[in-house]
């Protein structure tokens, strides 16, 4: 029994890593840390294809006449996982640039990134969010927050103008 | 070999390179780029179709590359037939004044057509690619597109957006996850080529894993019942024209994948042995009951068209769960329905919402006396979704009510029945309003009937829906029946 898991740590090591991700998006307060979760989420799976293409002895997928006159599948390690991999990682990076440019909106529009703040304020009733002078209800007693909403909300809202 | 089974793509794509440039120059060149794509994608999607039925699956070697090892692009009935879908209504929404469509006046070289054919461009590649990780891509690619479309909606559509890129890019990592695990089990992404090896690893572990791996994926991405939180958020605060776009075609290019990996890639027998298909339905007939109840409670126009959407993405899994010709035939031909009546529905609050600004049911008084041609195209999609003869909508149900009663889940049958009465009751209340009411509000007392290209695709669109109601028996007989049998015979 030990010697099947010892054979296998590394899934049990890409499981690991994807739990840890899918906890990181859904109970992360924090957007950017979502993100972060989603990341390790997603080079979970990357890991998962890369130790799947592994094999013992065998070398790099560049048929090398060294190894014999014949060429043999089993010298060589599975390439094809990699080239997939390497358009996923492209994918990837594109899911993530699009999330961290949401990210850097909705800081500017609302001045923080905490995912009950930010509901807390969308569920307001027919209020302009982001507008300066929130509704009354979104006015947080700590002063970090209501200074960083005063001093950001005016120049996100002169962008927004323009876009409407 | 053909090249009419890449063609559809590289229009489309090609179209999104040219909009996104020309829109650098001009906004409303962008919109013209647009018209034009999506007429040629949807002439060639018909051709497709036509020729497909005819001579059955053409496939396209991308490169020369042979199958297995290179890539194939598949053009068989199925695929024609959502092609067509898509493409018809991409040229609806492509029509759509821009004003209405996305509430918003895009600056120059704001790629806002771009991305609306670069949306449609991953669908496409998604129905038409014939190997596991290419669709894998080509998920990926619309669902940027989406994610930058939905968040155009303001800041509550930037932060449903960004809920939904989470777990959007959740379901596809779960996808290939699940890719991973038949590609190492079988050393092939080829679907037929997979098919072909499948059998023989029946009992393997491994596959049953890819299985629940991949059903899970595409059923995140195609929000069905449980996985459906995202949909109602991100289709409400949409401008009305992605909102219509993402409801009418963008979750069906999931569904499509869910039903070509099924009864294609794994087979029908496979499915039913791991009950996938019974927890399908069940889980389907579960998203008709919440999507229905919500819908009944909500106050906005367009919040009430997303959890219907939800409603009705359960019919459609309710469809594909049954797995019984009958069954298919009406989950398919609720896929071609329900585009129809829910982008004419959106298009529709979308004119209103130009016009006067109203979004709220309980606003609508009145509007009939002063918009007759939109609400009439609004009442004739309403009646569809509540599914009154002769209309598309009936058809589709009727199909699905008797194929759950052949199949004696007589659970699925009671649902079917009580969700038609409650669509009755949350369209009833804008009945209620839009026709008996007198006009309550200067601002609908104000209004004016939208402009010519807001009323010509809702008039179309519900022209569409008589059409296909009144000629049902050709499509299902011609395009649907063939597609159904193949698939589970």
């Amino acid at each position: 029994m030990p010697e099947l898991f010892l054979d296998r740590y590394v899934y049990l090591f890409v499981l690991v890593l994807l739990a840890i991700g899918l906890y990181g998006m859904l109970a992360k307060r924090n957007l950017v840390q979502k993100i972060i979760g989603l990341t390790i989420f997603t080079t979970a799976i990357y890991l998962f294809f890369i130790e799947g293409s592994v094999k013992d002895g065998a070398s790099a997928p560049v048929i090398d006449p060294a190894l014999g006159p014949t060429v043999d599948a089993a010298d060589y390690v599975d390439p094809l996982p990699h080239l997939l991999i390497l358009t996923a990682i492209v994918v990837g990076v594109g899911i993530v640039g699009v999330a961290l440019a949401m990210v850097v909106r909705i800081y500017r529009i609302h001045g923080t990134l905490d995912e009950d703040e930010l509901v807390r304020r969308m569920s307001a009733p027919k209020a302009e969010v982001g507008a300066p002078g929130d509704t009354p209800g979104a006015d947080r007693p700590d002063d970090d927050g209501t200074a960083a909403d005063d001093g950001d909300g005016q120049s996100p809202d002169d962008e927004r103008g323009g876009e409407r | 070999m053909s090249l009419l089974p890449i063609l559809f793509v590289l229009i489309l794509l090609t179209g999104a390179v040219v909009a996104t440039l020309v829109g650098l120059w001009r906004a409303a060149a962008a919109q013209v780029v647009a018209v034009v794509t999506m007429a040629a994608g949807l002439v060639v999607a018909v051709v497709g179709l036509m020729t497909t039925l005819r001579e059955g699956p053409i496939r396209h070697e991308v490169g020369g590359w042979a199958p297995p090892v290179g890539i194939e692009y598949v053009l068989d009935p199925l695929s024609g037939f959502v092609a067509a879908v898509i493409a018809f209504i991409g040229l609806m929404v492509a029509i759509y004044p821009v004003k209405a469509g996305f509430d918003t006046r895009p600056g120059r070289g704001s790629p806002l057509y771009g991305l609306v054919l670069l949306l449609l461009t991953g669908l496409a590649g998604v129905i038409l690619s014939g190997d596991l990780f290419h669709l894998f891509v080509f998920l990926e690619i619309y669902a940027i597109a989406t994610y930058a479309l939905v968040a155009m909606g303001g800041d509550r559509g930037l932060y449903a957006s960004f809920r939904y890129l989470l777990i959007g890019t959740a379901g596809s990592g779960l996808y290939l996850l699940g890719v991973g695990f038949i590609y190492f089990s079988t050393g092939s992404l080829n679907m037929a080529d997979v098919a072909t090896l499948l059998p023989e690893l029946a009992d393997s572990p491994t596959i049953a894993g890819a299985l629940a791996l991949i059903v899970t994926g595409l059923a995140v991405k195609m929000a069905l019942f449980p996985f459906h939180v995202w949909l109602p958020d991100a289709h409400s605060y949409a401008p009305p024209g992605v909102a219509a776009l993402l409801a009418a075609v963008q979750v069906k290019a999931a569904a499509y994948a869910l039903i070509r990996i099924l009864f294609d890639v794994f087979g029908p027998a496979y499915v039913a042995d791991l009950h996938v298909t019974t927890l399908l339905a069940y889980f389907g007939a579960g998203g008709v009951v919440v999507g229905s109840v919500m819908a009944v409670r909500v106050k906005d126009i367009k919040r009430l068209l997303a959890y219907s959407t939800v409603a009705q993405l359960g019919f459609i899994g309710m469809g594909i769960g049954m797995a019984t010709p009958l069954a298919l035939v009406g989950a398919l031909f609720h896929v071609l329905n329900h585009a129809i009546m829910k982008s004419a529905l959106f298009l529709v609050a979308g004119g209103v919402l130009a016009q006067t600004g109203i979004k709220e049911i309980s606003r609508y008084a009145g509007m009939w006396r002063r918009m007759p041609w939109t609400m009439a195209g609004f009442g004739i999609a309403a009646l569809a979704m509540i599914g009154i003869p002769p209309t598309a909508g009936f058809f589709s149900k009727w199909y699905l009510f008797r194929g759950s009663l052949e199949t004696g889940q007589w659970v699925l049958t009671v649902v079917i029945i009580t969700s038609t009465l409650l669509t009755l009751g949350y369209f009833l209340r804008l009945f209620e309003q839009i026709f008996t009411q007198e006009p309550a509000e200067e601002a609908v007392e104000q209004a004016r009937e939208p402009e010519a290209r807001v009323v010509g695709p809702v008039a179309v669109l519900a022209g569409a829906l008589l059409v296909f109601g009144l000629g049902n028996a050709v499509v299902i007989t011609q395009v649907l029946d063939p597609i159904a049998q193949r698939l589970l015979g």
